[in-house]
Parts: structure tokens; C-alpha cells; sequence
């Protein structure tokens, strides 16, 4: 088959049974993308397929077939790629905001975060927290997750990033 | 304890230049680029694929395992059973009740009985299907107090205590006398139900079996040392032939510290075949491997003085264990010996018994052993604040720890900071203005907790050390530290490299860090018991501090000044006297190399001796203890029975904190764990032993949505003995969420919910059971007891 993915097409051997996620991971050897529970239930597996988040573990690969598929191997490179250097802006926060723990479930939170930025640059935290209702994290209580979106929407907008509980604040009563 | 091993709390060279600042991750961008590598992501050339045949009974003899008709099937290249793999194994050498495969019994649905080899998965799993195993069923045990009271059959025959897996019975001072002369006694049962890790990543490993007898595994462990130990006395190699790699970790708080029949089986199959083999656990598989947190039925009695003073606690603890020991000495220890924080109580007395059942084995999940009891405690203590009609947090504040004090069972506590974690969390959530007075329906609930920084006891007897490190300085300017750490998401290794880059005063990108390859580190224990920061972080300003002086020496005689003079600054080594002098710190390495030959050093970190003189005393017993207090605010739906929890603050003591972001992270996680475990999550068989619900979205992690706002207030009591001044932060913010919820629940509609988990179910039964009130007078009655 033939798979457009992060902008290169590439033929690829596969039996028709085996999903997006085993192609991009065991024949492509793109294993940022990963695998939880290999039923749709965990989100680590979410991939783009043409800017919309979908499970590669409950997506055949030849279902991909004539689409963009972008994974999260893509985004940093596209980004270098326009022009940027390291990762891309989002990446970038998630790694400030402390949001990468053990990092496993990070990369299907990212590419979903991507697209409701793309679709929403100013979202609300309760539209951030659906939007990533999808994506399972056992590290963080998602907390620094939601603070990497929004450290990532203030930069987009000038803003200041909002502070943290832990942080230093200008009065003690204003914690609550 | 070596005099090295006190470092102070100071600052090296004048001001702290890294740590104390919310630093990233050394493997942040590589985890957020998809570049980091774990365990199922190596592929190496010719790789086979292994599955494992796994019991259908749970509880049976093996009577036979047929294997030929599997082997034929082509692309078949090896089948084992428990012939193959017969050397027993366990992580504690008292309790070694484990064989990678079944040999003669299976003892939970689930346990592992063949495995297979294939070229791939699709043809291994077909292979499972020919394999026949035929069993005799025995009398299945899922019920605790069954194995209590009935031992024949017995799930381990050559076990002399029958279905008894490990009791243990310690009282200090006079409880009884104690509770006679109370003013008030609490007395309840309290239960605590089974959860597990869920950790997002799947077990994997991987072995590779050269022609020159060398093994190397790679596998998603948090105890590569124990892997290794393990590795060579069932695979009968010596240890120096056997590598163990953890390569980035997917997560395990507790979940990957035993080790796993899928590391012994890919090994062995490996060595069969000559070819590398690799498995990865389905999501199934890992329920069933569990290893999380041993349900718990509590009874505690508590009595107290008229003002509040706690006089007595007496406990009885009866432990679910699952099919195996694992580490259910240590938790049966635990479940008492860690409940002597943060409050001051002069009698004390517990009986703990583990009981083995036909389930999936508990082990060590976030707060091994000391989540239950402090549950059951610390709504026990709520309980006596209503009797005693004194505020929660006041009678908690009533029993502190004088400072500098001995617990009533030994422990030595050198830094504690719980008084002020009580006054954060009552300033931040408005506590005084708010318990008792947002209306039937919503409330606020206060519990504490005290946690260890890693034990004096080693799994197995030795007087090595515990952590060890090795720096490597290079001309270039990079120093590379080796690291025998588990950095399983929580920093370790960022941790290290920022002592590193503080203590040699460089650039955070001038330290690399080599971990968790028994071929390149030297030993640290493991990712446990909340040891990594403590103890590595010792072993690291150990080495650091032997390279300080030639280094300072070499600059200073080539500037010929004073030493005190030179200073080593973020890459920079600069004159105090004269600031127009300056070297970089590539050119100070080079120099030294060239005064006193190729630089490196060793470093270690082993605890002074500690705990008790008695027969268990040194198990709990910690060179520094961390504190949290909690609040948490709920409201409670009384239609529906639906618990909302929508905020939590955590004030947690975990000493000087290193990096806060870090610190931050471990503190929300650990109240996000302990919330779901109160409200959604459960790790339960059926009446055939099959779990419940094997899977992600049955066992029910909350979502974002689902998940409350949590405020993480970092308390900082320095710590004479660790690095700079830090603690854990890991496990002990775990502890009071569960307690604190329930005692929220209190508040807000007069319920105590002492059985968990708190399902709307049981919410509507106590709410029917309650007098008849009118919803004012509920109110009333749910305010300040």
C-alpha cells in the first residue's frame, strides 16, 4: 500500500489485517506513536489523518490510504522544516509545564491539543479538558497538561502564563 | 552513618545557580518529539515474537502440557513450560514462591503456563491455540477470611502457616490501659478495596543472546539490580554474563518492581533459539499481572483525652494478598509500622495478617502497604473530632510530633514540616469561614499523612552500598554520570543531572546521564520505597565533592591564588578577587587532567543505622520522613449518590525542593491517583476469579474531565541528611486524599464512608440509613461536630 505520512509517501508491505499503529510503528519504524491498550480506550495511539485526531490502533493502515497521516515524529520536523529550530511551540510547552512524566501518553495528548489550537487558538480550560478527554495520562492528574495548553496559548496571544498553585504568589489568600 | 555522607544544606559554591528553579526534564524534548526510545520500540534484526499461555482455573493442578502439535506449526521456533524454567524466584529471598511458568499448580486465573516463540505475533498466538494444558481444579480461595480459617488445600503446600502469607503483631506501650483511661474511643471497620497501576505503557522486554554466551534484556523494570539477581539464579548464568537495560519507562508506580515472567521467558526462549525475542503484555495481561494495591480489612480503635490528645490506637488488619508473596512480608510490616507519623501517640498496637488467595498477586502500588491504614486512621481521627466536638484540623494540630522526637515504635524523625503543611492547606482553602457553612450538599475534609525517603533495609541482607555513582570528566567540557537509577517519569535522572551541574558549578547541558545499564552504573537499588532523590542525590554530591578539590587545586595553582579564591559558575570558572580573570570550564577540566591524570570519581550513599531493637524495627524505619496535609472539597449529588470532588489542596514537606516543577508533578499525580481510587477505580475478580473488567475503559481512569482541580502548596522543611535538604515527593502526597475525601463527604451531607470505593450506590444507602431530617437539619447535623 501506499501511505502519505509526515509529507513522504511510502509503499509499504503489511498484511491487510494489521492496523495504522503496527505499520507506522514495526514496518515504518515510527514508534513515537504508541500503543496502551490496543483497543481504543487509552489514546496513546492518536494520530492525525488529514488534521483529524484518530485512534491508529482501531484504523486499518490501508484505511489510510490517500489521506495525510501525521504523526508525532512530524510535527517537530515540519516545524524545523518552516523555518524553526528544535521542537514546535506546543512540544516546547509540555516540556516547560513539566507535562512529560514518563512521556508515554505524550505524544497522542500533544496531536490532539494541536488540532484544538488549530481550531480554537484561545479555548477555555473546560474546552481544553474535553479536548483532551480522549487521551488517558497516568503521571500528572493532567494538570501540568492543561498548564502546558495554556502556557502555549498566552505565548501565541503575548500573554503571561498563569500561575501556578506552588508558585510565589503576590498575596498569600489568593491560592484559593 | 559515614561522615560523607552528610553533605549540608548550603549552596557549593555561594548560591544555588539550578536548583530550587522549575528546571525542564533532561529527556523532556525527546519525550515530546516522539524520539525517546522504550522498551517496545527496539526491534532488533531477526527478532522473534513471544506469547504466554496463561491459566484458565484459578486455582488447579497442571496435569500435563502438550506442546507438540504447537511446535509444528511452522514459523514455530521454541514452545517452554515450567519444566524448562524450575528455579523458583521472589523479590524478598524469604519468600521465593514464584517460577516464570507453572510448575505443578496454577494458583490465579492468569497465571502463566507455556510460552511460545514465533517469527511473529499473529503465529505465536495461532500456536497458543494448539497448545493443551489439562488441569485438575481445586478449591478456588477468593474470599480472605475463607484462607484465614481453611488451609487444606493449601495454594503453597510446602508452606507451614497454610493460606497464611505473613503476620505480624507489635504493641508499644499499654494500649488497653490507654483506651480505659480515654475520655472518648472510636471503634470501626473500615475497608479497602483492590486498584492497580495502570501505567500506560504495557510491560515489554526484549533479550538478545550472543554466540559468545552473552544475555542482554531490555525491559520496561523499575528494579534492574533485582532483575539481574533474579536473571542469574533462574537462568543458572553467572551474573557478569547477563546485561539489564531499562530503557525509557511508560510509567509503573509500583506496577514493574517484581520481576515478571516475561523476563525470564524472553531470556530463556532467546537461549533456545539463538535469536533475539521479544513480548509485550497485552492490556489484559497487565491487569492479571497486577501487582497493585492489597485490599484491606480494617478494624481501628482510638481513644483520646477530653482535649483532644490522642492516647491509644489499636488496629487489626486482615490483607488480601493474591496468589503470591511478592512483597507481602514488607506490606504486612507496613500496613502498622508506618502509621506513627505525623501524629504523637504514647501506646500502639497492631496485628497485621497477609493471606494468600486464588487472585491476581497485589504487590507495592504508590504508598506501599501505609495508603490503607492511613485511610481507615485518618477518618477515624475525624470521627473522634466529632465526638469530642473539636475542629479536624485542630485536634489534628493537638498531636503533632514535638520536633526532634522518636515515634512510638522507634522511628527517628530528623526534619518535619507538618504543621505547616495543616496551616497551608486551612489558609488556602478558607477553611475557617468555609467547613461546615457551604450549605447540605458540599463540604471540605482535612487528613495528613508521614512517608518514607527509601528504608535502611535492603531487599536482600548486605552491607553495600545502596546508591552508587560514577562521573566521568571529559576535556571537552561534558562530565557523564552513570547512573544505576530507575528514571521511571519521575526525574531521576534530570535530578541528577542538575546536582551534578550545581555541585561542579557547569550548564545543565554539560551533564549527560548513562542510567539503568547493569553493564555501564553502578548499583542502585531501585525505583522504590521513595529512595531516588535521597539516596542518588547523595551518592551524586559523594562523587561530585571528590572532584571539587583537584579541580579548585588546578586552577588555583595555575592562577597561583588562593583556592578559596577560584569559583565555578554555570560553565565559568571565575577569580572572586579579580573579575577581569575567567577560564571556561572545559579549560579548568583540561587543566586538572593535566596536573593530576584522567578525572573521575566514585560516589555512594548508605543509611546510618536506624528503626527500632526488635524484631522488625528497621522496616519502615527512614533516614528522613516527608509529611502532606490535604483538603479537599466535594459535593455531593443526594439524587444520584454522585461524588463530585472539585479541588484538592496538597501541601506536601519534601524537604528542599530540587526542582519544584518536579516536585509539583509528583504531588498532583499522587492526588489524582488516590481521588480515583476513592471514587472510580476498582481491581476486583468475579466468583470464577476472572477480573472484572481487564481493561482501560472498564477499570476507570479518570479523564481530564473527570479530574479535579488540584493546588500543589510546597512545603520546605530542609533536611539535615539529604541532598541539599530534599525528601521524597513521589508516594506521600498519595496518602491523605482518600481520608480527606471521605471526611469532605462528612461535611457535606453527615455521611462517614468508611467502605471504599465510594460508589453513588453506597452514598444513597447511608444517606437512607441516616435519621430522618429535613435537609436544614441535615445540614446542621453534618456541621462542626
Amino acid at each position: 500500500m501506499l501511505l502519505r505520512v509526515n509529507g513522504d509517501l511510502q509503499e509499504v508491505d503489511a498484511p491487510d489485517h494489521w492496523t495504522l499503529l503496527e505499520v507506522l510503528r514495526y514496518r515504518l519504524g515510527l514508534t513515537g506513536t504508541k500503543q496502551g491498550c490496543d483497543k481504543g480506550d487509552c489514546g496513546a495511539c492518536t494520530v492525525l489523518l488529514d488534521g483529524r485526531p484518530v485512534l491508529s490502533c482501531l484504523t486499518l493502515a490501508r484505511e489510510a490510504e490517500g489521506h495525510e497521516v501525521l504523526t508525532i515524529e512530524g510535527l517537530a520536523a515540519a516545524h524545523v522544516a518552516a523555518g524553526g529550530q528544535g521542537a514546535d511551540a506546543l512540544q516546547a510547552a509540555f516540556d516547560r509545564s513539566g507535562a512529560l512524566q514518563c512521556g508515554f501518553c505524550q505524544s497522542g495528548m500533544i496531536l490532539s491539543a494541536c488540532v484544538l489550537l488549530a481550531h480554537h487558538p484561545s479555548p477555555s480550560e473546560a474546552e481544553v479538558r474535553r479536548a483532551l478527554s480522549g487521551n488517558l495520562c497516568r503521571c500528572t492528574g493532567y494538570t501540568q497538561v492543561l498548564q502546558a495548553v495554556a502556557l502555549a496559548v498566552s505565548e501565541a496571544c503575548g500573554q503571561p502564563a498563569p500561575r501556578r498553585a506552588w508558585e510565589p504568589g503576590p498575596t498569600a489568600g489568593e491560592e484559593r | 552513618m559515614a561522615a560523607r555522607d552528610r553533605h549540608g544544606l548550603e549552596a557549593p559554591w555561594g548560591q544555588f545557580r539550578h536548583v530550587g528553579r522549575p528546571l525542564r526534564k533532561i529527556d523532556g524534548l525527546a519525550k515530546a518529539t516522539g524520539a525517546a526510545v522504550y522498551a517496545d520500540d527496539l526491534s532488533l534484526p531477526g527478532m522473534l515474537h513471544a506469547k504466554t499461555l496463561r491459566s484458565p482455573h484459578p486455582h488447579a493442578r497442571v496435569l500435563s502440557v502438550e506442546t507438540a502439535e504447537a511446535r509444528r506449526l511452522p514459523g514455530v521456533l521454541a514452545v517452554i513450560t515450567g519444566q524448562d524454567l524450575p528455579v523458583r524466584y521472589g523479590i524478598l529471598p524469604w519468600t521465593q514462591d514464584e517460577t516464570a511458568l507453572a510448575v505443578g499448580k496454577v494458583r490465579f486465573v492468569g497465571d502463566p503456563v507455556a510460552a511460545v516463540a514465533a517469527v511473529d505475533e499473529d503465529t505465536a498466538n495461532a500456536a497458543l491455540k494448539l497448545l493443551r494444558a489439562e488441569y485438575e481444579p481445586l478449591h478456588a480461595y477468593l474470599d480472605p477470611f475463607e484462607s484465614l480459617a481453611r488451609h487444606d488445600p493449601a495454594i503453597h503446600e510446602d508452606r507451614r502457616e497454610g493460606n497464611v502469607s505473613k503476620r505480624v503483631e507489635l504493641a508499644f506501650g499499654d494500649v488497653e490501659g490507654a483506651l480505659a483511661a480515654a475520655h472518648a474511643v472510636v471503634e470501626d471497620d473500615y475497608f479497602f478495596h483492590g486498584t492497580t497501576h495502570a501505567a500506560i505503557e504495557p510491560h515489554c522486554a526484549l533479550a538478545r543472546y550472543g554466540a559468545d554466551g552473552l544475555l542482554t534484556l531490555w525491559s520496561s523494570t523499575q528494579i534492574t539490580h533485582y532483575l539481574h539477581r533474579a536473571l542469574a539464579r533462574v537462568l543458572g548464568l553467572p551474573a557478569h554474563r547477563i546485561r539489564v537495560v531499562q530503557p525509557c519507562l511508560g510509567g509503573a508506580f509500583g506496577g514493574k518492581s517484581d520481576p515478571f515472567s516475561l523476563e525470564f521467558c524472553v531470556a530463556k526462549l532467546a537461549m533456545l533459539t539463538g535469536r533475539p525475542v521479544k513480548m509485550l503484555y497485552t492490556r489484559e495481561e497487565v491487569f492479571y499481572a497486577h501487582r497493585g494495591r492489597h485490599p484491606m480489612h480494617l478494624r481501628y480503635r482510638s481513644g483520646a483525652t477530653r482535649d483532644g490528645r490522642l492516647t491509644g490506637v489499636d488496629a487489626r488488619i486482615l490483607i488480601d494478598g493474591g496468589a503470591y508473596s511478592s512483597y507481602g512480608l514488607v506490606t504486612t510490616y507496613y500496613s502498622g509500622q508506618l502509621l506513627t507519623g505525623p501524629y504523637d501517640f504514647p501506646a500502639y498496637r497492631f496485628d497485621s495478617t497477609r493471606v494468600f488467595t486464588n487472585k491476581p498477586p497485589c504487590g507495592p502500588k504508590r504508598g506501599h502497604g501505609s495508603v490503607q491504614p492511613r485511610f481507615a486512621f485518618e477518618v477515624q481521627l475525624d470521627q473522634l473530632a466529632e465526638k469530642l466536638a473539636l475542629d479536624p484540623i485542630e485536634l489534628r494540630r493537638r498531636n503533632l510530633l514535638p520536633p526532634g522526637a522518636q515515634t512510638v515504635n522507634g522511628q527517628r524523625v530528623t526534619s518535619n514540616g507538618f504543621a505547616e503543611c495543616l496551616a497551608r492547606v486551612e489558609e488556602a482553602s478558607g477553611w475557617r469561614e468555609r467547613r461546615g457553612r457551604l450549605g447540605f450538599g458540599r463540604g471540605l475534609g482535612v487528613a495528613g499523612s508521614m512517608y518514607i525517603s527509601g528504608t535502611n533495609y535492603p531487599i536482600y541482607p548486605n552491607k553495600l552500598p545502596q546508591s552508587g555513582i560514577q562521573l566521568k570528566l571529559d576535556r571537552s567540557g561534558l562530565v557523564t554520570v552513570f547512573s544505576g537509577g530507575n528514571d521511571i517519569g519521575q526525574g531521576t535522572n534530570s535530578i541528577v543531572q542538575e546536582l551534578v551541574a550545581e555541585e561542579l558549578g557547569l550548564q545543565l547541558d554539560q551533564v549527560r546521564v548513562v542510567a539503568a545499564d547493569t553493564d555501564l552504573c553502578p548499583v542502585d537499588l531501585g525505583a522504590y520505597s521513595s529512595r531516588g532523590t535521597f539516596m542518588i542525590g547523595n551518592a551524586v554530591l559523594d562523587a561530585c565533592r571528590k572532584l571539587r578539590g583537584p579541580l579548585v587545586q588546578a586552577v588555583a595553582e595555575h592562577w597561583q591564588v588562593d583556592p578559596g579564591r577560584v569559583r565555578f559558575v554555570e560553565g565559568s570558572v571565575i577569580d572572586l578577587a579579580d573579575p577581569a580573570r575567567s577560564l571556561s570550564s572545559a579549560e579548568a577540566f583540561q587543566l586538572a587532567e593535566e596536573r593530576f591524570d584522567t578525572l573521575g570519581a566514585t560516589g555512594s550513599y548508605n543509611t546510618p543505622a536506624l528503626g527500632g531493637d526488635y524484631r522488625g524495627g528497621t522496616i519502615g524505619a527512614s533516614p528522613a520522613y516527608s509529611f502532606t496535609a490535604h483538603v479537599v472539597e466535594v459535593s455531593v449529588d443526594v439524587e444520584t449518590g454522585r461524588i463530585n470532588c472539585e479541588r484538592a489542596w496538597i501541601a506536601h514537606d519534601c524537604g528542599r525542593a530540587l526542582n519544584p516543577l518536579l516536585v509539583a508533578g509528583q504531588m498532583e499525580g499522587s492526588a489524582y491517583m488516590g481521588l480515583a481510587e476513592a471514587l472510580l477505580e476498582e481491581h476486583d475478580v468475579n466468583r470464577f476469579g476472572l477480573h472484572r473488567g481487564p481493561s482501560l475503559l472498564d477499570y476507570r481512569l479518570p479523564t481530564s474531565v473527570d479530574t479535579p482541580e488540584l493546588l500543589a502548596l510546597i512545603v520546605e522543611s530542609l533536611d539535615p541528611e539529604g541532598p541539599y535538604g530534599a525528601k521524597e515527593a513521589g508516594e506521600g502526597p498519595l496518602h491523605p486524599s482518600i481520608p480527606a475525601l471521605s471526611n469532605a463527604v462528612f461535611d457535606a451531607v453527615g455521611i462517614r464512608l468508611r467502605h471504599l470505593p465510594f460508589t453513588p450506590g453506597k452514598v444513597l444507602k447511608a444517606l437512607r440509613a441516616r435519621p430522618a431530617l429535613n435537609e436544614a437539619g441535615l445540614a446542621a447535623g453534618a456541621g462542626r461536630g
